[in-house]
């Protein structure tokens, strides 16, 4: 088993298909022993650049992904994708139907899909999502894109994942309150509005920026300029649409730079016939290449590694309990709950406490 | 954790119909399995290839247009080649009974015709798959 492990971590450093999709399975189906290659992969990461890709079913974040793999490819890039869909709560079967957009990649050996199922997961990945990428960082892919389930409001665990989060909003799925509600309107990076030659997608382009404008106006508490490339074309539209701007005639001194790199690009995009998306892309690299010079990437990085420490831990933690007799106390305590002898919230106290002071062996 | 069946559903070949393999992949989806769906129109360079990076137990072949004589085949050889004969391989689709004991010979470990039921298939592969 061990020398079978330390095997594949070899032939993944070396960049064989079988050993790095071999390795992506044993990480998904739980196999505690294959953690150890990490002992051997951990000197080889962190180099690629995490791209995730997250938004509504339908949305074409999958058709997206096909695109960039080629703009990538063009630019002499090796591309790993991690395209996951949900899995039955039923059967825990699924089908996985991304990569039939991606199809056209499959003979290129400077590409690698792979698909993964949810697994019961619900933050818009699965549990391996995050060791699958370190095998594709490892393998030696340059960038590696992480397609999410089709998302709805909550879904944000690919924060904890990417360097970079493109959010991919359609025309016509909601009115202006849809985007200044929590969630995760919150976490994109570059906002695509995909499909943009429906109708209605100039109305949510507009949207998404006064949602950041008005956000960053909160954080700084004035009115944030535009950046200097769409200055002209967002003022034509506030004025346009009647609504109020603090017109950013300032010297270059008064304007607050920083503040207008904090808003993240919003960008049109034709999936279908890949309008848009090489200047998405660029995007994409430049923002990567900015955050790494500014440090703001390390930042990241150690935010996002402390989250998926926390996760590991906890999921350990349940597993520990369920497979330790804390199923059986689980059953107890909920009979008891039904029969009204205990409130739920001190059955999960006393749980806690029977469970980790002692009590349960 | 327990280990998942995955299985590669797949339609080489031209013809641009594909309602039997979706109502498999449906069936394999219900009995627990994860069921990567390859879309229409592969080449068999294209499934293999995809077979490899999902590291399938399984590849279900497709085909309505009679091209299933060199087409399965040549999956079968491809896996091969890359070393990874361990993959279960087998067909349904509209194929002649007298074809069937040549692609069997070829390597393809059974072939499905219309009306099978889809427990049979489900079955075959739990009894079938090379990687327990």
């Amino acid at each position: 088993m061990q020398t079978n492990h330390e095997d594949l971590a070899q032939r993944c450093l070396s960049g064989d298909i079988r050993a790095i999709a071999r390795l992506i399975s044993l990480l998904e189906d739980g196999d505690r022993q294959a953690y150890q290659i990490f002992g051997t992969l951990k000197n080889s990461l962190g180099r690629a650049q995490v791209i995730g890709i997250t938004g509504p079913p339908g949305s074409g974040k999958s058709t997206l992904t096909d695109k960039m793999i080629t703009g990538l490819r063009k630019r002499g890039k090796r591309v790993g994708v991690i395209a996951v869909d949900p899995s039955s709560p039923f059967s825990g079967g699924a089908i996985l139907g991304d990569r039939l957009r991606m199809q056209g990649h499959a003979t290129d050996p400077g590409v690698f899909i792979r698909s993964l199922a949810s697994r019961g997961t619900l933050g818009g990945l699965s549990k391996a999502t995050a060791s699958a990428v370190h095998i594709l960082d490892a393998a030696g892919y340059d960038c590696i894109i992480i397609e999410t389930v089709g998302v709805g409001q909550s879904e944000v665990d690919i924060v904890k994942v990417a360097d970079t989060v493109i959010l991919v909003s359609v025309p016509g799925l909601g009115d202006d309150i849809q985007v200044i509600k929590a969630g995760i309107m919150e976490i994109g990076d570059i906002f695509a509005v995909n499909k943009a030659d429906r109708d209605g997608a100039d109305r949510v382009v507009r949207e998404i920026r006064a949602m950041l404008e008005t956000q960053a106006m909160l954080k700084f508490g004035k009115a944030v300029p535009a950046g200097p490339d769409t200055l002209a074309a967002r003022n034509a539209e506030a004025v346009h649409h009647g609504r109020l701007m603090e017109t950013p005639q300032k010297t270059e001194t008064e304007q607050d730079p920083h503040a207008a790199l904090e808003l993240p690009p919003v960008l049109k995009t034709v999936a279908e016939t890949g309008e848009g998306v090489d200047v998405l892309l660029e995007t994409a690299l430049k923002q990567f290449e900015t955050a790494r010079l500014s440090g703001e990437l390390e930042k990241r990085r150690m935010r996002a590694i402390r989250a998926q420490l926390q996760d590991l831990v906890s999921w350990q933690v349940m597993e520990y309990f369920l497979s330790h007799e804390g199923v059986r106390h689980l059953d107890r305590l909920s009979k008891a709950v039904f029969s009204h002898s205990i409130d739920i919230y001190s059955a999960a106290e006393t749980l806690f406490e029977e469970f980790f002071h002692g009590g349960i062996k | 954790m327990e280990r998942k069946i995955r299985v590669l559903v797949a339609k080489p070949g031209l013809d641009g119909h594909d309602r039997g393999a979706k109502v498999i992949a449906r069936a394999l989806r219900d009995a627990g399995m994860e069921v990567i769906y390859t879309g229409l129109r592969q080449t068999p360079e294209q499934i293999v290839q995809a077979a490899l990076q999902e590291d399938v137990d399984v590849v279900a072949l497709s085909i309505l247009s009679g091209a299933h004589n060199h087409l399965f085949p040549r999956v079968v050889e491809l896996l091969k080649e890359n070393k990874a004969e361990d993959i279960l391989v087998f067909g349904g689709g509209v194929i002649p009974e007298d074809d069937i004991p040549f692609l069997k010979s070829k390597g393809i470990a059974e072939v499905f015709g219309p009306g099978t039921p889809t427990s049979v298939t489900v079955d075959f592969i739990k009894a079938n798959i090379k990687r327990k």
